[in-house]
């Protein structure tokens, strides 16, 4: 069943824009992790986040997605200071952390459905449904999660990124990790799409990526000597 | 936002409903700590009917603060309260949808066996009507206060302990209240009861207005 592309009064456009960096420096209790940062996310890219372990890809991804404040610098919407564009454009975000967000307790359908709503997504149960076929979970839709292996959970939590088509900018921490082969395949075409509706995408991975256009950031050119 | 508060509340307690146990634990401790009252006090029924509306209340306490020490740990855990803290709607109602799955699956509970741990201790109807009614006003202050307490602490070691310290202390207008009602009617002062009834009204309208806007500033510093 086709789902009409998504609607919501309450939400600007959705999307489409460029996130950005500017001096950005991330501090971890008393360690500096980086500093002087810039990073353009613009509209139809795809970039791989390299660094050691402990460079601060995960630090780097929660100040972008709005978890954590930057210790210097700011984040900018389209040019626009993110802190002056304010709440909204967080749907305009999306964020898939280390964590899978999903209840132990709950069906995966059930507990997709719950993040799209969280999304501000309308009709989420038939969203979910289609997006857990999209990454071939279908049949295992109504079993709890808790019955369910660490790939599949992982698949579960990417699920969110095919919940509709709205090109969002993608902030993904190691979205490959536990993947098996078909299921790697499955997401690099759903970042390939995205990317070719005009989203853009900021990842970590520690296996080799392979994608058409992939750009490359490695925060070592930023990090503070330990 | 409404939706929101609806949604994350509905989800909690489809989540209670799933781990039945582990949600009427706090409503087997309200019971099996009140009913050990009248064994280690000894069955005078004079004694058990003076003691029996503050040991109702704090027994109330001490069960409501067990379970709000997890409200957010287990969402903290799997990434969940990540996901919620960057959703577009305000933090707040969802900590309101939060809030409102706790009252319903540990408070209600606790307001409705209160006529029966009443009757342990001797009270006569009007005292236990007003037990509960105190109650029914209470326990929401518990959720609320305990909410704010459990964003506080969330992700420290024996944050558990730390909630108690904290939140209890905050409590005890609440308690004043309540006990003062219910006290108060059964000596004979309606008037009184009906003062201390109002303000623990006024307090829970402005526990409503005041912790969630704190606990959701809290969840922010605490995720940080």
């Amino acid at each position: 069943m086709p789902l009409a592309p998504h609607r919501s009064s309450a939400l600007p456009a959705l999307g489409g824009g460029t996130l950005a960096a500017h001096a950005l420096a991330c501090r971890r209790g008393r360690r500096l992790l980086f500093r002087g940062l810039d990073l353009q996310l613009p509209a139809g890219s795809i970039t791989w986040l390299q660094g050691a372990n402990g460079s601060g890809k995960t630090s780097l991804l929660r100040i972008l997605a709005g978890l954590s404040a930057p210790a210097e610098g700011t984040l900018s919407w389209n040019g626009q200071p993110l802190a002056a564009a304010g709440d909204a454009t967080r749907a305009a975000r999306l964020y898939v952390g280390h964590g899978n967000a999903l209840k132990d307790d709950l069906s995966l359908l059930e507990a997709l459905a719950f993040l799209a709503r969280l999304q501000g997504l309308d009709e989420a149960g038939p969203r979910a449904r289609q997006a857990l076929d999209r990454l071939g979970l279908g049949a295992r839709a109504d079993a709890p999660v808790r019955t369910l292996s660490q790939g599949q959970r992982r698949r579960g939590a990417l699920a969110r990124l095919a919940l509709d088509d709205a090109p969002r900018t993608w902030l993904l921490d190691e979205p490959y990790d536990a993947l098996d082969q078909d299921s790697t395949a499955r997401l690099s075409a759903l970042l390939t799409g995205h990317a070719g509706r005009g989203g853009a995408v900021l990842l970590t991975s520690h296996q080799a990526l392979d994608l058409p256009g992939l750009a490359r950031v490695d925060l070592a050119a930023w990090g503070v000597a330990a | 936002m409404i939706t929101l508060l609806l949604a994350v509340a509905r989800r909690d307690l489809l989540l209670a409903r799933r781990r039945r146990i582990e949600a009427l634990l706090p409503l087997g401790f309200f019971i099996v700590a009140a009913a050990l009252f009248p064994i280690g006090v000894g069955p005078e029924p004079q004694t058990l009917r003076q003691i029996g509306p503050g040991v109702v209340w704090v027994d109330a306490l001490l069960a409501a603060m067990l379970s709000v020490t997890q409200m957010f740990a287990s969402d903290h855990a799997d990434g969940s309260l990540e996901q919620m803290l960057l959703a577009p709607q305000p933090l707040v109602a969802l900590v309101g949808g939060k809030v409102l799955a706790h009252w319903l699956s540990t408070g209600l509970p606790l307001v409705l066996a209160s006529p029966l741990i009443g009757l342990l201790f001797n009270l006569p109807a009007p005292a236990i009507t007003m037990l509960v009614l105190t109650l029914a006003l209470g326990t929401p202050i518990l959720s609320l206060l305990g909410a704010v307490g459990a964003a506080l602490t969330l992700g420290l070691r024996s944050g558990a302990a730390l909630v108690f310290l904290l939140v209890l202390p905050l409590t005890v207008p609440a308690l004043i209240f309540g006990t003062g009602a219910v006290v108060a009617l059964d000596s004979g002062l309606p008037g009184q009861a009906q003062a201390h009834l109002s303000l623990l009204g006024a307090l829970l309208i402005l526990t409503l207005l005041g912790a969630p806007p704190a606990a959701a500033a809290a969840l922010r510093i605490s995720l940080d």
